[in-house]
């Protein structure tokens, strides 16, 4: 099987501050991906890299075999999806938030998707609610929504469950590990929270410093760290 | 009851009995005016939205402050040089436009212009960026981005109509130069008041004015019903 991405001498900076900086990386086909690392590390300017957002300012990305140079085939750019930090909603319904994905793509936003979706995450009683008054987590389940009517083969996820409470984080989980174990969808997922990685990632990679430090399969990487900065990162966050 | 109170009623005896030549007054002025405002529009508001969305305009420096003179620009200029070009001896008085409405419509399009241009530039801008980066996200082409953000800004893009609108049927000196105030052809609400005004019939110039602001007033009340409806308040 290719991989989904492959990463070259990858460096990113802005001025003379480099805050990438990763000499390989392989994203496997239908793997998920856990990005750990303490803030500024450089996790979220990764991921713009690897939705063709912004173009390393040095080395090559390979995506699905095929070498990215400059800007993205449209293709290439509506096979991956980002799911923000900080996601923004139109100032329209819910619903219209939701529908946007598939409508961009020139697909049919009546096949139902849209409801489905609004269900699935317990947004059906806001579809005629105006977006910009949900509270955080709900803003959250829509830009999750919103991504997933397109159906990506990959799917970036920003701290997707940063505003969410126990429940809802249950539920985001569940649908994640349903996408990818349905469709096959590749999905990197950033978090703080460490026992999020240990339930959802087939491997954990730690981010330090635009650099990545050690990046193992996930019982590995917290049963048997091989870097002294991923024993401690790993300590740091069971302390709490 | 003094002059401005026998003015009234006698103005609102006036709109009572519409003649033919105020309606036809009453129709050049909502001509002339939804033809500028629309060709204002059709132009103004893909470079505005052009010149907000893009980052790095070169030339960003002189662009910008001579749209905000532009939105400022004095219409009698506007009509000195309209009339200058489209007079005989000027470069475009082969079009045989001055003293006729398309002339009126040319100086009142240049008027508007830069108010569209401005204020939809100004619109655009303050849409979050992390806006277009996440249509972008979701698989966008650069023409959708521009769409979605033009969307976003309706309010602003809302003012600059409404803004234009008032700038075109309320302008005078311009209209007055251009289209010469001839009865019949390119009389005017705002020229035919001034005219009235100034041969004493005050009852005849204030229903014009009368009818003026409520064109004013009943568009305005449409753009914002429109606004309410699209869930902006
Ligand atoms: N457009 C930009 N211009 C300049 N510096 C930037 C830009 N974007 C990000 N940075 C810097 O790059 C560094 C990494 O930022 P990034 O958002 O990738 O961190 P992160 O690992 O996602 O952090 P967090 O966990 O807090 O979200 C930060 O120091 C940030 O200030
Ligand atoms: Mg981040």
């Amino acid at each position: 099987m290719t991989a989904t991405y492959e990463l070259a001498d990858v460096r990113h900076c802005y001025g003379d501050r480099c805050v990438v900086d990763i000499p390989t990386l392989e994203v496997r086909s239908g793997e998920i991906l856990g990005l750990v690392g303490p803030s500024g590390a450089g996790k979220s300017t990764l991921l713009r890299l690897l939705n063709f957002l912004e173009t390393p300012t040095h080395g090559l990305i390979t995506y699905a075999g095929v070498e990215i140079g400059g800007d993205a085939s449209l293709a290439t750019r509506r096979d991956v999806t980002t799911v923000f930090q900080r996601p923004m909603l139109l100032r329209r319904s819910v619903a219209a938030n939701v529908r946007i994905g598939r409508k961009l793509h020139g697909l049919d936003t009546k096949d139902g998707s849209t409801e489905r979706w609004l269900e699935k995450l317990g947004l059906t009683d806001l579809a005629d609610a105006p977006a910009r008054t949900l509270s955080a987590g709900e803003a959250q389940r829509v830009a999750l929504a919103r991504a997933l009517v397109v159906e990506p083969s990959v799917l970036l996820l920003d701290e997707p469950t940063g505003n969410l409470d126990p429940y809802n984080v249950g539920l985001l989980e569940e649908i994640v590990r349903s996408e990818n174990a349905e469709r096959g969808t590749t999905i990197i997922v950033i978090t703080h929270d460490v026992f999020q990685a240990r339930r959802l990632a087939d491997r954990t990679g730690l981010m330090v410093s635009g650099r990545m430090v050690e990046l193992a399969a996930t019982e590995a990487f917290f049963s048997a760290p091989q870097q002294p900065q991923t024993a401690a990162f790993v300590r740091g966050d069971l302390l709490i | 009851m003094g002059t401005l109170g026998r003015a009234f009623t006698d103005a609102l005896g006036l709109l009572w009995n519409m003649d033919a030549a105020l309606i036809e007054t009453v129709l050049l002025t909502l001509q002339v005016t939804l033809v500028a405002l629309v060709i204002a529009l059709a132009v103004g508001i893909p470079i505005g939205a052009a010149i907000g969305l893009t980052r790095h305009l070169p030339g960003r420096w002189l662009i910008v402050p001579l749209i905000y003179t532009g939105m400022g620009l004095p219409p009698v200029t506007v009509g000195l040089f309209t009339y200058l070009v489209l007079s005989n001896q000027g470069p475009l008085g082969g079009l045989g436009w001055l003293f006729t409405p398309s002339g009126m419509i040319v100086a009142q399009t240049i008027i508007a212009f830069p108010l569209v241009v401005g204020l939809t530039m100004a619109a655009v801008q303050g849409v979050d960026p992390n806006l277009p980066v996440q249509m972008l996200s979701l698989g966008a082409t650069r023409r959708q981005v521009a769409t979605v953000t033009l969307l976003e800004a309706r309010v602003g893009v809302t003012a600059a109509v409404v803004a234009a609108y008032g700038a075109i049927i309320s302008e005078v000196g311009a209209v007055m130069l251009v289209g010469g105030n001839i009865e019949g052809e390119t009389r005017v609400l705002t020229t035919a008041i001034v005219l009235e005004t100034r041969k004493g019939n005050f009852a005849l110039a204030l229903s014009l004015g009368i009818i003026l602001l409520s064109l004013a007033f009943l568009t305005n009340f449409a753009f914002h019903r429109l606004q309410v409806h699209q869930g902006v308040r």
